[in-house]
């Protein structure tokens, strides 16, 4: 689950020169994408990009800090809920609805983390989903502003932006940047104390610690990530419902997480990929994607827990061997 | 708070005991969550009042209900949480995933309308208490929760069963240990859990009545107990039960579109001093 982590002295801001390369072909050739695709498809690789965010973000915390957190769907929402408030009620420009969409659902998330970092394992996971759900609870319920279950359509994106691949390319910047960052965070000193922590949380306290404190910092980062990817959401949909901080968005999320691979960060964009290319299969047959998700989330946990990409993995070695 | 919504306060709090007590049995025995638990509740709503119109017996649906979601309980544990028994974290997100099934495959068969379970002839209208008119219905479920209450407390207390669940929520290896069946013990545990969470369906039913996101609201409920009361014990249920139905009343009459946050302000305070709930134990 952890990567090893070697110094190593020619570093491009902590990055080895390989990986760089690496790094700046997959955003290269992310970059291309539109130039082959059909608008429809430019699209979803846009929602691939935007759940791959909100997937790293429910990694930070369930891959660095041993928790799983089903609240970060509701995050993500309340961001979306807020850009497009601002955009289509109070005619906010955009950049101004974006910025206090991200504050305040990095709010939100900073009273979870307070509420969350005194629990761990199952404990949290089940505050953390009765949080995101009085979340949609409230955005159901509270008509006069969220439109209840009619929701809200906004006028979000930039003129522009209007075009899909002038949006796919401003998401993909947006993707690269956060990456980077997050990439960067898990790597930090705080990262490895945050690991210390998943690792032995007594240990990690004897040594001096302040383990709660670095919870809830880290869940408040983990929560702004997926306020940044709200945020995007709310530009790529221009609609909110509360579908957007349902439960099944939250479920969304982890399961794109733990299909990437817990721990690896990057690999929530091919979880991503993978879910929402299922999706859109699945929908050109049936109207029954939920159930789907519901079977996809039953085998996942039965036969990969460890994601798919490590199931292949394993598998590969095994063959080798 | 008149004695009107203190009533309806109480009479929910008397459902949320019933569909929590067999969530917290599951999780305090078995340690497992069990998310599909909502689901459970929606499907035997929906059972119980098909069982219901079609025979004209309001107690019919309610052993239907029990009956068949113990059937949905048992392909559950042994056909799928089997599989992960042990990783905690595993079982929640399986349980939900099955979760997420159920309630979709609900909507296949029985739609996106909302239906209410008859009342049966007995229990309608309503009758004088204090003074006070109301729905002799509500009154019903509010003796209901207690008897149930009685029942739990009975056999944990003083059958054999209950001694060995009790036994078996504090260190289940020992009891293994000391020659008890404890997986029967476990299956036994899982399917009384979830036939309560069917009654609790068929009883909500008649008065919530029975909507697509039902489950997920009464899952918000149970979880809000369970995390207030503690797992595993039965007090903590009755009490949790009460602090967030009666919460949750007050919540509609003065703020009536965040009720929802009502109850996530003593959530808050609980979990601030007490991690565990308020008669959680750590093990």
């Amino acid at each position: 689950m952890t990567t090893p982590f070697s110094p190593n002295p020619s570093r491009l801001a902590g990055m080895t020169g390989r990986a760089a390369i690496v790094a700046c072909l997959v955003v290269v050739v992310a970059a291309c994408l539109p130039l082959l695709l059909s608008n429809y498809q430019v699209g979803l690789a846009t929602e691939v990009l935007i759940f791959g965010i909100l997937a790293m973000s429910v990694d930070i915390l369930a891959g660095f800090a041993g928790r799983t957190s089903l609240g970060h769907g509701a995050i993500f929402g309340v961001s979306t809920y807020v850009v497009v408030y601002c955009t289509a009620q109070i005619a906010l420009p955009p950049a101004v609805a974006f910025t206090l969409g991200v504050l305040a659902a990095t709010a939100i998330a900073s009273v979870f983390a307070l509420l969350a970092v005194r629990t761990s394992g199952v404990y949290f996971l089940l505050l953390t989903l009765a949080l995101g759900m009085i979340i949609w609870g409230i955005c159901l319920r509270w008509t006069q502003v969220t439109g209840g279950e009619n929701g809200m359509r906004g006028d979000v994106r930039p003129a522009m932006l209007l075009s899909h691949s002038a949006f796919y390319w401003a998401v993909l910047a947006g993707a690269a940047v956060v990456s980077f960052l997050m990439w960067r965070f898990v790597r930090s000193p705080f990262g490895l104390t945050l690991r210390g922590i998943r690792d032995s949380e007594s240990r990690m306290r004897s040594l001096g610690y302040n383990v709660p404190l670095h919870l809830f910092i880290g869940f408040t980062v983990s929560g702004f990530f997926a306020a940044i990817a709200g945020a995007l959401y709310a530009m790529f949909n221009n609609f909110v419902s509360p579908s957007t901080v349902a439960l099944a968005q939250s479920v969304e999320g982890v399961l794109m997480m733990i299909v990437g691979g817990v721990g690896t960060l990057f690999g929530a964009f091919v979880g991503a990929a993978a879910i929402i290319a299922l999706e859109n299969v699945v929908s050109a047959y049936t109207e029954r994607w939920q159930m789907v998700l519901g079977i996809t989330f039953v085998l996942i946990m039965i036969f990969a827990p460890e994601g798919i990409i490590g199931k292949l993995r394993a598998i590969l070695s095994r063959k080798v061997r | 708070m008149s004695l009107f919504q203190l009533l309806n306060g109480l009479t929910f709090a008397a459902l949320l005991f019933v569909v929590a007590s067999g969530f917290t049995l599951i999780f305090g025995l078995l340690r497992i969550v069990n998310l599909a638990h909502g689901a459970l509740y929606l499907f035997g709503g929906y059972i119980g009042y098909t069982v219901a119109i079609r025979t004209g017996s309001f107690v019919l649906g309610g052993v239907g209900a029990m009956a068949s979601i113990a059937a949905i309980g048992l392909v559950l544990d042994q056909g799928l949480l089997r599989f992960v028994r042990g990783n905690e974290l595993r079982q929640v997100l399986l349980s939900l995933g099955a979760a997420f099934f159920l309630n979709d495959l609900a909507l296949v068969i029985w739609g996106g309308d909302s239906f209410t379970v008859p009342i049966p002839q007995m229990l309608r209208g309503g009758m004088k208490v204090f003074g006070t008119f109301y729905p002799t219905y509500r009154l019903f479920v509010l003796v209901s929760g207690v008897v149930v209450f009685a029942a739990l407390w009975l056999l944990l207390n003083y059958t054999r069963l209950g001694a060995l669940i009790r036994a078996g929520v504090d260190d289940a290896e020992m009891v293994e240990a000391s020659g008890v069946n404890i997986q029967r013990i476990f299956l036994i545990t899982f399917l009384l859990g979830s036939a309560l969470a069917g009654l609790g369906g068929l009883i909500g039913g008649a008065f919530l009545s029975l909507y697509p996101s039902a489950d997920a609201e009464i899952l918000v409920f149970s979880l809000a107990v369970v995390i207030i009361g503690g797992r595993g014990s039965l007090v903590g249920v009755g009490v949790g039960s009460l602090l967030v139905g009666l919460l949750n009343t007050l919540g509609q009459v003065m703020f009536p579109e965040l009720a929802y946050f009502v109850i996530f302000g003593p959530m808050a305070v609980l979990l601030a001093f007490r991690p565990l709930g308020l008669f959680g134990r750590a093990t």
